[in-house]
């Protein structure tokens, strides 16, 4: 019922809005046209919606760095464990010929054995097919992820698509190996750190602007240090944000399937 | 009167399929019982206002805010009724982040929901809650 | 021309929004979210926002449901209604 009242009250309030694509609309009148008409002279970047995004409101952008990066820690507060109890039936899988051991509780192993790894509990299937399919791409979707964090000037993109994009090829690699083998390479240290560091990028570019006696996060310092044209200045900080804001992103995004697949306690998962 | 209604119909139907949208999302949130279809629920009401948003900025005969030839528009003047309006794109970059972080967020939650109570009906919950106080 | 297509697409994600609330299987429910978020991607292409839908690409039919099902792994996939 009440949603049926909410939406009549809405469809009420729809008879005012302007026609569909009227560029006399009130939305596309009082600041927009600024912003497109001075965005290439100002920092010399033709994607529009990037340098509004980085530069023109770039204040706005950073809170949403901090936000990603609350997002993460909120998650490994709420379900991380850290009391390892080893499970009572591990089972390993001999590599050269496939055989799958089981070891009951009490019974001894050498814990690294060259021939022998170990599987999740619930027993996967060696999967030869979307091993070497994913070990082939994944280079591919980092490279490409990388790109569109470089060319977000001129095309769509940027730091937070590029960031996405890269944190989605480790969970691919998490998915077709097992977890074990994904937090090895990439450890849950080196992601929170590498999470902080992506912070610390964007929030230092401000405070130094503030050290050399401009306001904070100002682009045009950058034509002070280096003898920069303004217009380049500003584009230049813009890819230095951009940077920042992809390496948070990109260590969320992993954190985040790491807490998710396993429940917090860091050893199986999907 | 017939001609009058049907061009307010016409002109305005793409708001009313959004704000149908929106509804869908709310009845999801507020009458499922399952804490899994709460969550799709939100989520559909956040990608529904989004998409409401990024409507308003739509331009008649406009192209995409990326400015072609950079070198060559130097000296032309670029009018800003050529580009459509960049704006709400910004804002809704911002809020499609703080959605994929919340979800985050809430699927923990319900993992850990999950642990306490061992099921996901939320009229099976709210019995224990209670012999629990 | 256009607007048939944006029509097509409108009814389209309608469809995938009530059935994902809707089926019984959780498992079906987070897929359909991923088809519903793809849907509203090419949405937000027709109407001209590519900023948007590149993010919207990339963190809804990518992350946003593997989230989703690693969530629905450690809970139950079952649900009465």
């Amino acid at each position: 019922m009440l949603t049926v009242f909410l939406g009549g009250l809405l469809i009420y309030g729809s008879f005012d809005f302007p026609l569909w694509g009227d560029p006399a609309a009130p939305a596309s009148i009082h600041v927009s046209p600024y912003y497109i008409e001075n965005t290439l002279k100002d920092t010399s970047v033709p994607n529009i919606v990037t340098a509004v995004l980085a530069d023109y409101r770039g204040y706005d952008t950073m809170f949403e760095t901090v936000v990603i990066f609350a997002a993460g820690i909120a998650c490994l507060f709420l379900l991380r464990t850290y009391k390892t109890v080893e499970p009572d039936i591990q089972l390993y899988r001999h590599i050269p010929t496939g055989i799958t051991l089981r070891i009951e509780k009490g019974g001894k192993f050498p814990a690294d054995s060259r021939y022998f790894e170990r599987l999740d509990s619930a027993w996967v299937p060696y999967g030869l097919i979307v091993k070497t399919t994913c070990r082939l791409v994944i280079p591919f979707i980092q490279i490409f992820a990388l790109y569109v964090i470089a060319h977000g000037h001129y095309s769509p993109g940027g730091g937070f698509q590029g960031g996405v994009i890269m944190g989605a090829s480790l969970v691919l690699f998490a998915i077709a190996f097992d977890l074990r083998s994904a937090i090895r390479r990439m450890g849950e240290r080196v992601i929170m750190l590498l999470a902080t560091l992506g912070v610390g990028i964007y929030a230092g570019f401000g405070i130094l602007s503030m050290l050399l006696e401009k306001n904070y996060l100002d682009y045009s310092v950058l034509a002070n240090l280096f003898a920069f044209d303004p217009a380049s200045a500003h584009s230049h900080g813009i890819l230095i944000v951009e940077i920042g804001v992809g390496i948070v992103v990109m260590a969320v995004m992993v954190l985040l399937y790491y807490i998710l697949a396993s429940a917090g306690k860091n050893d199986e998962g999907l | 009167m017939v001609d009058g209604v049907i061009e307010i119909i016409v002109s305005r139907i793409n708001y009313w399929v959004y704000i149908a949208l929106m509804m869908i999302g709310l009845y999801g949130i507020i009458i499922k019982n399952n804490i899994m279809k709460k969550i799709i629920g939100l989520s559909i009401l956040q990608t529904a206002v989004i998409l409401f948003f990024v409507s308003i900025g739509a331009k008649m005969n406009a192209t995409i805010p990326i400015i072609d030839h950079p070198n060559a528009s130097a000296h032309t003047a670029i009018s800003a009724t050529h580009f459509i309006n960049p704006l709400p794109h910004v804002l809704m970059l911002t809020a499609i982040v703080v959605a994929v972080a919340t979800l985050g967020v809430a699927l923990s939650m319900i993992i850990k929901i999950y642990r306490e109570y061992n099921t996901l009906e939320e009229d099976e919950i709210l019995p224990q809650l209670r012999e629990d106080k | 021309m256009n607007w048939q297509i944006e029509l097509i697409i409108l009814a389209i994600v309608i469809i995938c929004g009530i059935s994902a609330l809707s089926v019984k299987d959780l498992l079906s429910a987070a897929i359909l979210f991923g088809a519903y978020s793809f849907m509203m991607c090419l949405l937000w292409a027709i109407m001209g926002a590519v900023d948007v839908a590149f993010t919207e690409a990339s963190v809804g039919a990518g992350v946003s449901t593997v989230l989703f099902v690693a969530a629905v792994y450690q809970t139950s996939r079952r649900t009465k209604d």
